[in-house]
């Protein structure tokens, strides 16, 4: 232990200095921070791509973007810079490594050089990624659909894919290391059903890391072969089948989407409870509904396919699987608002996103279940009602759960508090925002327009105004939150170690933890949300 | 805090686990797990195989029969052996017989070589033949009835490409656990690395046990 | 209480923003949105109205406030389970049998073939008859489209029947349909095929049997010059690459093309007659102007009668 600070200053911030001491550091903590700021970097650049599209889309015809080729470009970085780099390990890899240590009373995750290796994957992958545009940039869109991504697409595309490909492994290594953790490192008394239930939203997430990304790891491998080299697996002029890419590709894809959701749902379990003062109403459904979705995630790839051209009976089969994740669905939200019940609640800024998130969510989950139901879906499938749809759960689900957890344990993480005027005043923004600029688009798609337009016809035109005004605000919330949270690491005010009063591991130790999470080894004689 | 001073004689677990045996179990836990990625990124494969052998029969048996069998049932006996001297390393490190373990590894290594030298040949000779894959395949001294064959090929390369990258890697770790098993770093006590690399390879043999018969005989 | 429900849902099938319903299936399709919307509101008002009333009654009021310790509750947990998930099985039942509809082919449909491309729809009838953008049907008649592509995956969707199916290179894909009114709808391509997928636009047009029957037998051009000809093929093939003025879109724009030097990628020159002209249609590898892709446009061989590629020619010429 370094001598010059004394004991009650020490912790994991000042425990080295330097940005090679970051660059190689094993504790999870500091790792948590560095995704944190990648994540934010990402997302900005993200953020960009997505203001970008909606000022194109303010008016029909050429635009700010100019033609369909330059559109379609922005298109592809804005998905697939969200999905890679923002969304999958967002919450995960950002607040989950920084937490799920904390949590469950453990020093730091099973393996910390794997830990950080996954770091600098996500690193190269996306540095591989934008080498794509020296290359004439990628316009496949995030899904690389075949035979456009061989052929016809612009010559970027293999880079954006070997870049998806290796940041896949961050995403497994993250996965592994959060099973093995919460399989062996938890803190004396700590058992299963003792875990905050973020810890259980993390641990489903993990299984999907696991199991799902080395097919994608495949796909994208294959994908990249069949470009190079022809190999004509998906290619139909050569006897492969373009429709067989879509299988592989989203039985990937479709558990992907809850590794972004189902970690987003454990974030806002510790909200309600904590900010509620109360206990969690139904824990073990909660949890096990999490490790449902997990399990069921991996029947329902075929819902993304109902028109490709797959049978009927896979469509009918599909469609009655995805009906079933509605319901551990439904189970987990109807729990967090019977939480609320009798509570004492607060509007803190963390609260205001967990609210926020409810909201949204359950919005998107209604609009799920139109998406599920096959005649529906004929219609709706991919109009603007599907992009309406995903981005309810995606942003309205997962950044509102990133916003809230970063506000959440913004004191853990620097010792310092965030001005709550400007946090709430980000979420007005957002919140707004993202009503105005979704909402919309569910119409347009019942109305039929359909999805990665450049162009529309006049019908929709005023649609769209409304949904570009939106976005701007959208934009205005995420750099007030960005200057609040700026502001906050560099001078706010001191933090206490429990500012919230909440029950679980982490608010436990000093406000920022030292290097070695406690001072003692804690003992857990109870579950995490004994509020009597 | 660092885990990277080994002595010879005890092994200090890393600062977050209690014991050794700790340590132990954590890494055996996600040594499967890495496997189970294994096997789904194979399986993804095997699934595209079964797929467009059950489309093209007549492809996959065209191009079985330009393929020797007996090279590929040398390589079965080759990776076979090496499974089993692999295992015995493991036991050889568990009951602290660090030299006899170090051969043991060390004929692992030469078997992993010798299915990489014999792969060669066959690579060698489908490529004087012109049967490449995809787009390369122009074929100077046969003709197929399939307007498809290459097909056959880009999951030949592809399958036997991607196993034979794991060999590669495998004979790395291999390497690396044999040089640390003769410097005496292993004991019953501490076996963790060469235990896991035993299993990584045990499974790059189970995937060559069923890419044989399927490349080379079912056809 | 049954008739405010019943008001509620035809309340939201008047307001559900769908385009009006040009088939029965359609119809029916629009009768599940109803009880869809209708039920999405009520969980919705359920959900987020109990969230805010919470909210609002639970809110902290002192310092030091004790709450309830309520861990669970089996029988509440049970029904919110089970009664979406009754829910979710109706809609799904719901769900089927439409598309169940949607996917049983009469015997006696009227068959039409859609090639889909990059990107435009070729429509080609039994009688032999090719057009391309405008498809044309007859009403109260079962058709169905057998659909494939040449190139990507496209997919054929007219928002007002409910109906879309992904178009595959490489095998056929189906959709039928039976109009119930005449008129005009709108066709889109709603898989992403490139550049200029949302100008992949197409026309239905759906007119009685006996006008259908004329307009089968009809000669599109009757009493048109063959710059008129022209005319109509250029709007009809051409314009997504192509502008008459002088500028350039995906391809040249025509204006003053007629008898301009034309400069070859590889190194040699011509002048553009009606010779370069017909061959730049039906073999546009082999002469490719410097600064355009090899592959920038795709051929017409076989694709055009030959008094529609006079009438090109002819029409070019008109352009200065």
């Amino acid at each position: 232990m370094a001598v010059t600070t004394p004991e009650s200053e020490h912790n994991y911030l000042n425990h080295e200095k330097g940005l090679w001491s970051w660059l190689t550091t094993l504790d999870h903590k500091r790792i948590g921070i560095m995704y944190m700021v990648s994540v934010m970097f990402f997302f900005l650049l993200g953020g960009i791509f997505a203001l970008l599209i909606r000022t194109e889309l303010a008016a029909p015809g050429p635009g700010i973007l100019g033609d369909g080729q330059t559109y379609n470009q922005a298109m592809t970085f804005h998905g697939a810079i969200m999905v890679f780099m923002v969304i999958i390990p967002g919450i995960p890899a950002f607040l989950g490594n920084f937490v799920l240590p904390l949590h469950l009373g453990a020093k730091d995750v099973a393996f910390p050089r794997l830990n950080l290796l996954s770091w600098y994957c996500l690193m190269v992958g996306a540095l591989i990624t934008f080498t794509s545009l020296i290359y004439n940039g990628s316009d496949t869109g995030w899904t690389f659909y075949t035979p456009y991504s061989i052929e016809h697409a612009s010559s970027g595309t293999v880079w954006v894919v070997l870049g998806a490909f290796v940041m896949g492994f961050s995403s497994i290594l993250t996965g592994l290391n959060f099973i093995v953790t919460t399989h062996t490192l938890r803190a004396p008394g700590m058992s299963f059903f003792r875990m905050p239930l973020f810890v259980w939203g993390l641990y489903s997430t993990a299984i999907i890391q696991v199991l799902a990304t080395p097919v994608l790891a495949i796909t994208l491998l294959l994908l990249a072969a069949e470009r190079l080299l022809g190999i004509g697996f998906f290619d139909p002029a050569l006897g492969g089948d373009p429709v067989l890419f879509q299988h592989f590709f989203w039985f990937y894809s479709h558990p992907a989407v809850y590794i972004m959701i189902l970690p987003a749902m454990g974030v806002i379990s510790e909200l309600i409870t904590a900010f509620s003062r109360k206990t969690i109403f139904g824990y073990r459904a909660i949890a096990f509904s999490s490790l449902g979705i997990a399990a069921v995630s991996f029947f329902v790839w075929g819902h993304h396919m109902y028109v490709s051209g797959q049978s009927e009976l896979a469509g009918v089969i599909f469609s009655f699987l995805t009906m079933l994740v509605g319901v551990p669905t439904a189970i987990k939200t109807f729990n967090w608002v019977a939480t609320l019940y009798k509570g004492s609640i607060v509007f803190q800024s963390p609260m205001l996103f967990a609210l926020g998130f409810l909201f949204l969510f359950t919005i998107g989950g209604v609009t799920g279940i139109m998406l599920a139901t096959l005649a529906m879906d004929v219609h709706f499938h991919d109009t603007y009602f599907v992009v309406a749809h995903f981005h309810y759960v995606m942003v309205g689900g997962t950044l509102m759960a990133i916003m809230g957890g970063i506000y959440y344990w913004f004191p853990k993480m620097f010792g310092k508090m965030y001005s709550e005027g400007m946090a709430r005043m980000s979420f007005v923004f957002i919140f707004t925002g993202f009503n105005v600029t979704f909402f919309p688009q569910f119409v347009l798609g019942a109305m039929g327009m359909p999805r990665r337009y450049f162009d529309y016809l006049e019908i929709y035109t005023h649609l769209n105004q409304v949904s570009t005004a939106g976005s701007y605000m959208i934009g205005i919330g995420f750099v007030i939150g960005l200057v609040t949270i700026i502001q906050g690491m560099m001078n706010g005010e001191k933090a206490s170690d429990n500012p919230w009063g909440a029950k679980t591991l982490e608010w436990q130790t000093a406000s920022p933890p030292p290097h070695e999470n406690f001072n003692y080894e804690p003992q857990v004689t109870a579950g995490p949300y004994e509020y009597r | 805090m660092s885990t990277g001073s080994v002595s010879s004689t005890e092994h200090h677990h890393a600062h977050h686990f209690n014991s050794a045996e700790h340590e132990f179990d954590a890494s055996m836990l996600g040594i499967w797990l890495f496997l189970c990625t294994e096997i789904l990124m194979f399986g993804g494969l095997f699934v595209a195989f079964f797929i467009y052998h059950a489309k093209y029969p007549e492809v996959f048996a065209a191009g079985a029969a330009t393929l020797d069998w007996k090279l590929g049932a040398l390589n079965t006996i080759i990776l076979l052996i090496s499974s089993y001297t692999m295992a015995m390393g493991i036991h050889s490190c568990q009951t602290n017989k660090g030299k006899k373990a170090f051969n043991y590894l060390a004929v692992t290594f030469v078997c992993g070589l010798g299915f990489m030298v014999i792969k060669a040949i066959e690579y060698s000779g489908k490529i004087g033949h012109g049967f490449l894959p995809g787009k390369f395949f122009h074929p100077h001294d046969a003709t197929f009835e399939a307007a498809n064959q290459a097909l056959y090929y880009s999951f030949y390369f592809m399958m036997t490409g991607l196993h034979g990258l794991h060999v590669i890697i495998g004979m790395g770790l291999i390497a690396w656990v044999a040089i640390r098993a003769k410097r005496g770093d292993f004991s019953s006590k501490f076996y963790t690395p060469v235990e896991g690399v035993g299993l990584f390879w045990h499974l790059v043999d189970l995937v060559w046990i069923y890419l044989f018969p399927l490349l080379y005989l079912v056809g | 209480m049954l008739a405010l429900f019943y008001a509620f849902i035809s309340q939201a099938h008047g307001r559900s923003f769908m385009p009006i319903a040009g088939t029965k299936v359609a119809q029916k399709v629009d009768s599940l949105y109803s009880f869809l919307l209708v039920i999405s509101v009520i969980s919705c008002v359920l959900v987020i109205g109990g969230l805010i009333y919470f909210a609002l009654k639970y809110r902290r009021k002192t310092a030091d406030d004790k709450t309830a310790y309520i861990s669970h509750n089996n029988t509440l947990e049970f029904l919110w389970s089970f009664i979406p998930f009754v829910l979710f099985i109706v809609v799904f039942a719901w769900g089927w049998l439409i598309y169940r509809d949607m996917r049983s082919f009469p015997d006696d449909a009227l068959e039409i073939h859609v090639l889909g491309k990059k990107w435009n729809w070729d429509y080609q009838y039994k009688s032999g008859k090719r057009t391309t953008a405008e498809l044309t049907v007859p009403v109260g008649v079962p058709v169905k489209l057998i659909m494939t592509s040449q190139d990507v995956i496209h997919s054929f969707f007219i928002p007002s029947f409910r109906i879309k199916q992904d178009v595959v290179p490489g095998r056929y894909t189906a959709l039928w349909f039976e109009a119930e009114k005449q008129g005009r709808y709108q066709i889109f391509c709603t898989e992403y095929c490139g550049d200029q997928h949302s100008a992949m636009l197409g026309t239905l047009n759906v007119v009685s049997l006996e006008e259908y029957e004329t307009w089968l037998g009809d000669n599109p051009y009757k009493g048109l010059s063959l710059a008129e000809v022209g005319q109509k093929v250029f709007s009809q093939k051409c314009t997504v690459c192509h502008n008459v003025n002088d500028q350039r879109k995906v391809g040249p724009g025509f204006a003053g093309l007629y008898q301009k030097q034309r400069q070859f990628a590889d190194g040699s020159q011509a002048v553009a007659d009606e010779n370069y002209i017909r061959d730049s249609i039906l073999m546009p590898q082999k002469q490719v102007v410097e600064g355009y892709p090899p592959n920038g446009m795709i051929s017409f061989q076989g694709q055009l009668a030959e008094n529609e590629l006079l009438g090109l020619i002819e029409y070019i010429k008109t352009l200065k």
